[in-house]
């Protein structure tokens, strides 16, 4: 949220302005900041229907001011700033307001401003306390920072101090000024820990907000945690004002924090647009190592800012922020307070090194959405919303968009023009999930049925009929949204318009009034003009001496007898559609012909694997229940068959090809599920060889670790997706098996990679079934094609994840699960338009699992904008670390890594100088300014930069890079999140008798205690760490053994115990294990055994074995980049 | 000259050799003079019920470029325990066994009445005999379950230790595995694709793995049963099995859509068969069965498309090189043809379907490694099923009459050389001094392979006497020539049949009439007629005819007495009266008249006749005509259009087909019903009569022939018409509404306007 706010800040500013105005007098006036905060939030909570998406435009609102930055000469752009800001602003939120729900939008920028309002004062107010309790402020800020920093750096080294420590509170405060500095606490205290942010939050949330909240954890103490309520201890206790910060903090802070967060950003959006760019600006101070120190204090110092400020704060903010504009005038005086920061950070240099706590928290902003805005329903009527992150729980109404668990955005707001983007760096991108899985209580897409003629659609560009298409001439014709023209509506669809040019059937009709539904393909959707077959699924199991000597054929064997009474099914049919095949394979293949009418099943052994081909037709694809007994038959004998084999070498791509020959034999399109476990040596197409090098590795060579051996995968997944084939593979490998070309084909058709190295059945048949029966049973859609088309003035230029494309615009997926992921990035090839925004409709025509061909439609509104601030305002960092991370891992592929993560590194750098070139409010170079929505991206690139793939460690073999880099290429957001930044939560803390999860922890080695146990997952893997102090009793209650050395750490489930810890702790398990789309293995690490190493390879903020930099180094040199680029 | 019927009787039955010349010409350039040359047609298997095969081998002469075997010819020294070669007069020692040797302890080899006698080689461990099933699946469902139902009966008749093997085909080839419990298995090859034997012997897994031997465990041997056994299986172990894996057997399940044929991958199916043998049982007596109901229409062998709108290949066609896959189809069944011959496997093709099936194309199969060749309209008919059944008929001693694997060996005295042979074998290339340059059928060699060989397999060996003009042999000499026979017998013994025949030289100019006298007519108007047919497989039509007709003109003139241009005054002698007859049949004959018969028909006919004994190979070249009559008892009458009348019952045999033909009157009262009256029993007899004699023909003919019964006035009666000599036609109106006869609507020559020209060309001075 207060990231939002910070974007917000400088078009808000323009129309809040007078709220904030107001807000901020009468916050002033209020103060009250507890109060106030309370009853903000009170208010907000109350309005956060309306509002919630104010909240965010709050950030937006902040950001505006930062942009107003742009003004950037804080003295001088304040006042001009203001007004411009003012009129931008409402321009802007005109803009995002007026195109399609003008009010609405409108309320979500000016929302923010007026929940703000009403917050305000009471954000103010914190803020003001905020600012109060730093009273010096300069002083104060600079004495914060250097606390941030010495509180970092006492953590973290110095060198972490130059860039970071100073930047994240100083800059903020520094750059900002005092007043940045007092924004930059007030967001930083908002970022960081959502409550100081409520102190910060108002005005400095932004850039400050961050570096404050840095500062402030340090002042608080704790960092974490201690957010809330430490924030304003923290606060208070750094700012000299302590002693008024912190009776006027505490309280607030205390109560509000929390409230404050909301409040913060609420307030932040009056403030916040400026907080947010402050916090954004979490810049170190001007000079780096000692900076650093300055900056932080500098930061620090804007808090303290506060009394003097409070008038001055916001001031400040408004100048470092954008809302200060706003409220620079009645701040005017505030800004000569501003100075004084500005001044103050700078002096206050001795800063040492960065405060980890102090820096921005991944966990602290992971917490405040959650609180913010995890409880309204999001709806989507509004565009360009940024929706709640990732890792909130909330419920979507779909009003016209499509729901973000469809379609997330990098950012809700579009430049105008390339010029800005290019500028920004910014990547615009959207993460798209077609076929979601969306929780129960959420509708599934509409099914529409336009009759013979099939769906509307645009004459021209061929856009189907959505809610953003105009109707006119009294409801003949309509306008396509994408391209403008004009369409006839045929006489089976018209329909009269009601006095607001609106059809009468809006509300009858999902495709006029939702952001996602799905048409009946008509038969010309359909290839070769013919309905497609029921898609058929082709089990092809490894019976070579490895799969059978491991137990693997009769585990899949057995499995397979129950299993298939699940095959995925249309909605109300009553039993699946689908056909299901066998296929045995070594050197050889064999096919099965279990018809029904068959006593035994018949086996057909194709040896002929130059040249694949199916040997039967009638009786391999049956229907589960009409072969029951021929299957069972099989599946009983085909572990006895192969009992005795001696085989060892496998064939790979001919089993592709019969699988892909069979369906076509069969005119169906279908998936194939193959369980391999070894390199494919024997004599055939495809046959690999051991390439494994790791003396490749960090080698302009390296990259042909992750390019197929042969192009003859490739040409095989063409076909395979021609004919609708997706591939799903289950690998069990002992040693080097070339995932790089086997994945080929199934990452090219839609398919998933599974491995499971080292496979023993007793430890990992869980895992294997679990995900078997996931993919078994997940729904797919099959034979897709996806189209995303776009406004006129951008474009879909370049899409991520597991499909094929022939062309430049279709993607085509043989096969689309609900899981799959695909990444599109536009890019400007024309102006856009602030007024109509940019409007995305992704069309997916697939089949679905009952043979019926289907299209699924997607649309999403977003807003332009013609200032920076905007666009920095709306950004959602995890999305864009989905983007980024799967930038460079197809990079990889072509490029040396190292040149990779330097790509990487720099565009990060260019998007944070950028922001803070344009969009700050001006502050010593020092000062690293973050914007708020970014705030985390240092620390989440650093962990993709640490990533496996980027940068192995020596444990890390060539084929688990190519499997996660496939793997993460096709993940959506809420898994890249996880991945990238594990979630850590100490067990102990778990509350038995709720639901709710204990707070999670920063992933550093530094914050686990000796005597706790931590739960860290990412997707993959979930690992039980176990302290060596641990109660006695709580190693019983988990493990039932008696003692730390008695736990065994072969473990691959826990034991199922009766007592309520064990229960609870299972049952948390298990809930991580129902989120994810793979079944994760779990670990049990002791501390201080061999297994920690592995563990603590997912401390991503700690400095990893394979060099990787820690959190507060990284943040050091991305500020060093930055200010590079500033130069 | 009764003497010389005689003779030629009692050897046929002695040694199953029949020559065209009884007495030789003594020199060269007389014998080629003689215009029919001197040859003789052997059946080596020809059944004696007298002669008991002894259980000793044979001793051979000590030459390494003769090794002849020891015969009643050689010169026996009883004091010194030697004996000449009458071919290379070596003289050889006795082997020790033979101790005990004296004038009136003969070894039975020596006995004059033992010039044939069959040793069985006690060497080597015996081997299976094997029955390679190869069927088409592509078939209307009740031909398949007709052939089923004959390939299950046909289980309990094959010896119980002989090993079956299954592979069936459609689109695809399967080879089914025989050994496997619960699930049935086969492996599956597609049929477009040829194979190299290598590769086929990989894909089925023929080619033994190299396990690596463990370190202080060898491996037992036992532990690994042979490769080849999961898919040749004893019939006895898996007869329930196969049976029901039989009765399983569904159609080719791809769908053919309209206008299209199935796809047939006849060409990979055999292809396998025979990689599948040469891998595993080389040189081991082996029969692949094929039953084919179409066309090849796909893969390699293929010989239409599947496109019915194209139809299979006519004569037409073929004249106008109009058929696009002949000439690679054959190609790719002559290399299966003579790999399955290398390895001693014969190729058997039962071929159901009223269309073509390819047989023009496969013919090589069954012709060259001596299998059976069957065509017939459906699998579901009597004629196909009998047939079948006949392949596993036994012998009075109960053994199979069927031999494999055999090697000819032909030994000449050095007046004589070997040209050549036809019939059912292919060429070993053994050169040897007895072999002659001048080549006739297939030459240049003295050893021939005859993969499949039963009692009627009869070769016909062409010789050229080398003697020179002026090196007279002496008088009272002897040409010789030795068969030697090795075959592997149905009992899976390996024996060795020896016949040794010796004949007097004569010399042409002084004893003309010698010769004359004994020249064998039959046989050498069947030697002719292999000479001529085997000609029409490479040549065109017309040139066979015209080379038939030139010889017959010359051998009138060499032998027939006349006064010069004068036609009338042309006779011939008794020994040769016949002969023009058998050419003027042979002329009409499907063998060398394509018209009105399919290529795959030709093929079958020209295959038959290229392996039938003498007897069966003149019914094919002239039909007998049986005629049954009130008036007598049944008689052979002229194969004649004269010969047909209204109160006459015919019956005809052209081993082919059997036609019964009632004359109009007979038909008539057939009609009538009076064979159902008591006071007409006789003729119920009359009617009976015929059709007792057929069956009986029915009964023992291999292949079974076409049956038709037929009248005046009917459809099928074109049969007989087309076969009669058509003395009566439109065209001599005289016999119009005569009862002499019924006239032909031909424009055929009649024999005698044949004979007319003949005499007239053999007359002339001019020629």
């Amino acid at each position: 949220m207060s990231v939002n706010q910070q974007a917000h800040t400088g078009l808000p500013y323009g129309q809040p302005q007078p709220g904030y105005q107001g807000y901020q007098q009468s916050g002033y006036g209020g103060q009250q900041m507890p109060g106030v905060h309370h009853s903000q939030y009170g208010a907000y909570n109350g309005p956060l229907p309306g509002y919630q998406q104010p909240a965010p435009p709050q950030g937006t609102l902040r950001a505006p001011p930062t942009s107003g930055a742009p003004l950037p000469t804080s003295g001088a752009p304040v006042p001009a700033g203001q007004p411009v800001y003012s009129q931008f602003g409402q321009g802007d939120v005109q803009n995002g307001i007026a195109t399609s729900a003008v009010q609405m939008q409108r309320p979500s920028a000016s929302q923010p401003f007026i929940p703000g309002t009403a917050p305000t004062p009471v954000s103010q107010p914190a803020t003001f306390q905020q600012y109060g309790p730093p009273p010096t402020s300069a002083q104060q800020l600079t004495n914060h920072m250097a606390g941030m920093q010495i509180g970092s750096s006492t953590s973290a080294p110095p060198p972490a101090g130059l860039g970071y420590g100073p930047p994240t509170s100083v800059p903020p405060a520094s750059g900002s000024f005092t007043a940045t500095g007092s924004g930059l606490y007030t967001s930083y205290s908002s970022s960081q820990g959502p409550p100081p942010v409520t102190m910060t939050h108002g005005l400095p949330p932004t850039s400050l907000s961050q570096g404050l909240s840095l500062a402030q954890p340090a002042f608080s103490g704790p960092p974490l945690s201690a957010q809330r309520l430490p924030q304003a201890p923290g606060f208070v206790p750094p700012p000299c004002s302590t002693g008024i910060g912190p009776s006027s903090y505490p309280p607030t802070t205390g109560a509000p924090r929390p409230s404050t967060m909301q409040g913060s950003q609420l307030p932040g959006q009056a403030l916040t647009g400026l907080p947010t760019s402050q916090p954004n600006h979490v810049s170190s101070p001007p000079p780096h190592p000692s900076m650093s120190g300055p900056a932080m204090t500098g930061l620090q110092g804007p808090p303290p800012p506060t009394h003097p400020s409070q008038s001055g704060y916001q001031m400040q903010q408004n100048g470092s922020f954008g809302q200060v504009r706003g409220p620079q005038p009645n701040y005017g005086g505030a800004y000569p307070g501003t100075p004084n920061y500005g001044s103050q950070p700078a002096p206050p240099p001795p800063p040492k090194r960065l405060d980890p706590d102090s820096i921005p928290s991944p966990i602290q902003v992971i917490e405040d959405d959650r609180n913010n805005r995890g409880s309204e329903p999001f709806i989507t009527g509004v565009r360009g919303q940024v929706p709640p992150l990732v890792t909130t729980n909330f419920l979507v109404k779909d009003q016209g968009n499509a729901s973000p668990r469809y379609i997330r955005c990098t950012s809700y707001n579009i430049p105008c023009t390339s010029d800005m983007a290019k500028q920004s760096q910014v990547p615009l991108a959207a993460v798209i999930k077609p076929l979601a899985t969306l929780p129960t209580d959420e509708a599934p897409p509409y099914l529409v049925d336009h009759g013979e003629p099939g769906p509307i659609r645009c004459n021209r560009c061929k856009a189907y009929m959505c809610p953003f298409m105009q109707f006119i001439e009294g409801g003949r014709r309509f306008q396509c949204c994408f391209c403008s023209c004009v369409t006839e509506v045929p006489p089976h669809y018209f329909q009269h318009l009601d006095h607001t040019g609106k059809r009468v059937d809006f509300y009858d009709r999902p495709e006029l009034s939702l952001g996602s539904y799905e048409f009946l393909a008509t038969v010309s959707y359909c290839k070769n003009n013919k309905f497609p077959n029921p898609p058929a699924f082709i089990f092809m199991i490894d019976v070579s001496y490895n799969a059978v000597k491991s137990g693997l054929v009769r585990l899949i064997c057995e499995e397979l007898k129950s299993l298939l009474d699940y095959l995925p099914r249309e909605g109300n049919m009553e039993e699946s559609a689908i056909r299901v095949g066998f296929v045995t394979y070594n050197k050889v293949l064999h096919f099965y012909n279990v018809k029904s009418s068959l006593a035994q099943p018949q086996m057909m052994v194709v040896s002929d694997v130059a040249d694949m081909f199916v040997p039967l037709l009638d009786g391999f694809l049956v229907n589960v229940n009409e072969s029951r007994t021929v299957i069972v038959s099989l599946l009983d004998q085909i572990p006895e068959m192969f009992a005795d084999t001696r085989e060892t070498e496998t064939v790979f791509a001919p089993v592709i090809q019969a699988g892909m020959e069979a369906l076509k034999a069969a005119e169906c399109a279908g998936k194939l599920f193959i369980f391999h476990t070894s390199l494919p040596i024997a004599e055939a197409p495809g046959k690999l060889k051991n390439r494994d090098d790791r003396k490749l590795i960090n080698t302009d060579k390296e990259k042909t670790l992750f390019q197929p051996q042969t192009s003859f995968y490739s040409n095989l997944a063409k076909d395979c997706v021609a004919q609708g084939c997706c591939v799903d593979l289950f690998l069990f490998p002992n040693q080097y098996l070339d995932v790089a070309t086997l994945g080929v084909v199934p990452y090219q058709t839609g398919g998933t990679i599974y491995k499971y190295a080292y496979f023993q059945l007793e430890t990992d048949q869980e895992r294997f079934l679990n995900d078997l029966r996931k993919d078994v049973q997940k729904e797919v859609g099959f034979d897709a094609v996806m189209r995303v088309r776009t406004s006129t003035g951008i474009r879909a230029t370049d899409f991520f994840g597991a499909f094929y494309m022939s062309n430049t615009t279709d993607v085509e997926l043989a096969g689309l699960d609900c899981d799959k992921t695909i990444t599109v990035e536009f890019r400007h090839d024309d102006k856009l338009s602030e007024d109509s925004g940019a409007l995305l409709q992704c069309a997916l025509l697939y089949t679905n699992c009952a043979g019926q061909r289907r299209l699924r439609i997607h649309n999403l509104s977003l807003n332009c904008c013609t200032q920076l601030a905007d666009l920095y305002r709306n950004c959602e960092t995890d999305t864009l670390i989905n983007f980024l991370a799967k930038f460079a891992y197809r990079g990889v592929l072509n490029n040396p890594v190292k040149t990779v993560r330097d790509t990487l590194i720099n565009q990060c750098a260019q998007i944070l100088a950028c922001y803070r070139k344009n969009c700050a409010s001006p502050s010593s170079a020092g000062q690293l300014i973050l914007p708020e929505c970014m705030k985390l991206l240092p620390v989440y690139l650093n962990c993709v930069l640490k990533s496996d793939v980027l940068q192995p460690g020596a444990e890390v073999t060539t084929d688990d890079r190519a499997y996660i880099r496939q793997l993460v290429s096709s993940m959506d957001v809420a898994e890249t999140n996880v991945f990238f930044y594990p979630r850590l939560l100490p067990l102990t803390k778990v509350d038995v008798d709720s639901d709710t999860l204990p707070a999670a922890i920063r992933n550093s080695e530094e914050r686990l205690s000796k005597g706790d146990m931590y739960l860290l997952e990412n997707g993959l893997n979930i690992f039980v760490w176990v302290g060596v102090n641990v109660q006695q009793g709580l190693i019983q209650n988990l493990f039932g053994v008696s003692s730390f050395n008695h736990i065994s750490s072969t473990l691959s489930t826990l034991p199922v115990l009766e007592n309520p810890f064990s229960k609870r702790v299972r049952s948390i398990i298990d809930m991580f294990q129902a989120q994810r789309s793979r079944y994760m293995k779990l670990i049990i690490v002791k501390q201080e055994d061999k297994l920690e190493m592995l563990f603590k390879h997912f401390l991503v903020e700690d400095k990893s074995m394979s060099g990787g930099a820690s959190y507060v180094d990284f943040l050091c040199h991305m500020h060093k980049e930055i200010r590079q680029l500033l130069s | 000259m009764a003497t010389y019927l005689e003779f030629i009787q009692q050897n046929e039955e002695r040694d199953g050799v029949r020559f065209s010349w009884n007495v030789w010409p003594s020199s060269r350039l007389e014998a080629t003079r003689m215009v029919v040359p001197l040859a003789c047609l052997l059946t080596p298997l020809k059944e004696r019920l007298d002669l008991p095969p002894v259980q000793y081998e044979p001793v051979l002469c000590s030459r390494q470029t003769c090794k002849a075997v020891l015969n009643p010819l050689c010169q026996v020294d009883y004091r010194a325990k030697l004996w000449a070669c009458n071919f290379c007069f070596q003289r050889n020692q006795f082997p020790p066994a033979y101790a005990g040797i004296s004038e009136v302890n003969q070894p039975a080899e020596l006995m004059p009445q033992f010039s044939t006698i069959e040793y069985i080689v006690q060497r080597g461990s015996p081997t299976p005999l094997i029955f390679l099933y190869v069927v088409d699946t592509c078939l209307e469902e009740e031909d398949l379950q007709a052939l089923k139902e004959s390939l299950q009966m046909s289980l309990s008749l094959l010896p119980p230790e002989a090993l079956v093997g299954l592979i069936t085909f459609g689109r695809m080839v399967q080879v089914h595995e025989l050994s496997c419990e619960g699930i049935s298995k086969s492996y599956v090859f597609r049929g477009t694709k040829d194979l190299t034997a290598k590769q086929i012997q990989d894909m089925l897994g023929l080619t033994r793995p190299v396990v690596p031997v463990q370190q202080g465990r060898p491996l037992q041997p036992q532990e690994q049963p042979p490769i080849s056994s999961r898919f040749l299986q004893p019939v006895h172990k898996i007869d329930m099995n196969l049976t029901d894996l039989l009765g399983e057997l569904q159609r080719d399940p791809w769908p053919v859509t309209q206008g299209k044929r199935p796809l047939r991958s006849t060409g990979v199916a055999l292809s396998i068969a025979v990689g599948l043998l040469e891998g595993t049982f080389p040189n081991t007596g082996a029969r692949i069965m094929l039953f084919t109901g179409g066309p090849p229409t796909q893969g390699p062998g293929m010989v239409v498309g599947d496109e019915l709108k194209t139809p299979i290949r006519s004569w037409h066609d073929i004249e106008k090189d109009n058929a696009r896959f002949m000439k690679k189809a054959t190609k790719h069944y002559e290399i299966l043809a003579n790999r399955t011959a290398a390895n001693g496997h014969c190729i058997d093709i039962y071929a159901c379907a009223l269309d073509q099936t390819g047989l023009l194309e496969m013919k090589c199969c069954a012709n060259l490694t001596g299998g059976h060749m069957v065509m017939g309209d459906s699998f579901n008919t009597s004629l196909f099923k009998q047939t079948f059944q006949r392949v596993f008929s036994k012998d009075f001693n109960g053994e199979f009459r069927m031999a494999f694997g055999a090697t000819l060996e032909v030994k000449t005295s050095r007046e004589l050389k070997i040209s050549g042979a036809i019939g059912p074998c292919v060429s070993l290339n053994a050169k040897g001094p007895c072999v002659s340059e001048n080549e006739l059928g297939i030459g240049g060699t003295c050893q021939w392979k005859i993969c499949s060989l039963d009692p009627s397999s009869t070769l016909a060996i062409y010789f050229e006497v080398v003697n020179q003009h002026n090196a007279p042999i002496p008088q009272g000499g002897r040409g010789a020539a030795q068969f030697v026979t090795q075959y592997q017998h149905s009992s899976t013994q390996r024996r060795i049949r020896v016949t040794t025949i010796a004949r007097n030289w004569a010399d042409a100019q002084s004893q003309l009439q010698h010769i004359e006298a004994a020249f064998d007519q039959e046989a050498a108007a069947v030697l002719m007629a292999r000479l001529g047919v085997y000609r029409a497989e490479s040549e065109e039509g017309p040139d066979v005819l015209r080379w038939l007709d030139r010889q017959l003109i010359r051998l009138c003139q060499k032998f027939g007495q006349y006064n010069k241009d004068d036609p009338n005054s042309f006779r011939l002698s008794d020994s040769f009266s016949l002969y023009p007859q058998f050419m003027f049949h042979l002329r009409r004959s499907p063998f060398l008249q394509v018209f009105n018969n399919s290529p795959d028909e030709s093929s079958y006919y020209r295959h038959h006749f290229a392996r039938q004994d003498l007897t069966q190979s003149l019914i094919m070249i002239q039909p007998i005509l049986y005629s049954y009559s009130f008036s007598g008892p049944p008689e052979p009458v002229l194969l004649d259009s004269s010969s047909i009348l209204a109160d006459r019952i015919l019956l005809m045999d052209t081993f082919f087909q059997i036609v019964i033909y009632l004359g109009e009157t007979i038909a008539q009262w057939q009609k009538a019903g009076y064979q159902d009256m008591p006071e007409y029993e006789n003729f119920k007899h009359l009617l009976q009569a015929p059709l007792d004699d057929a069956q009986e023909i029915l009964q023992t003919r291999f292949p079974m022939p076409r049956y038709i019964n037929t009248e005046h006035g009917g459809s099928q009666a074109r049969f007989l018409l087309s076969k009669v000599n058509p003395s009566q036609t439109h065209n001599n109106l005289y016999a119009w509404g005569q009862e002499s006869g019924s006239p032909i609507l031909t424009d055929d020559v009649s024999l005698q306007v044949f004979m007319d020209h003949l005499k007239k060309l053999a007359v002339s001075s001019a020629s």
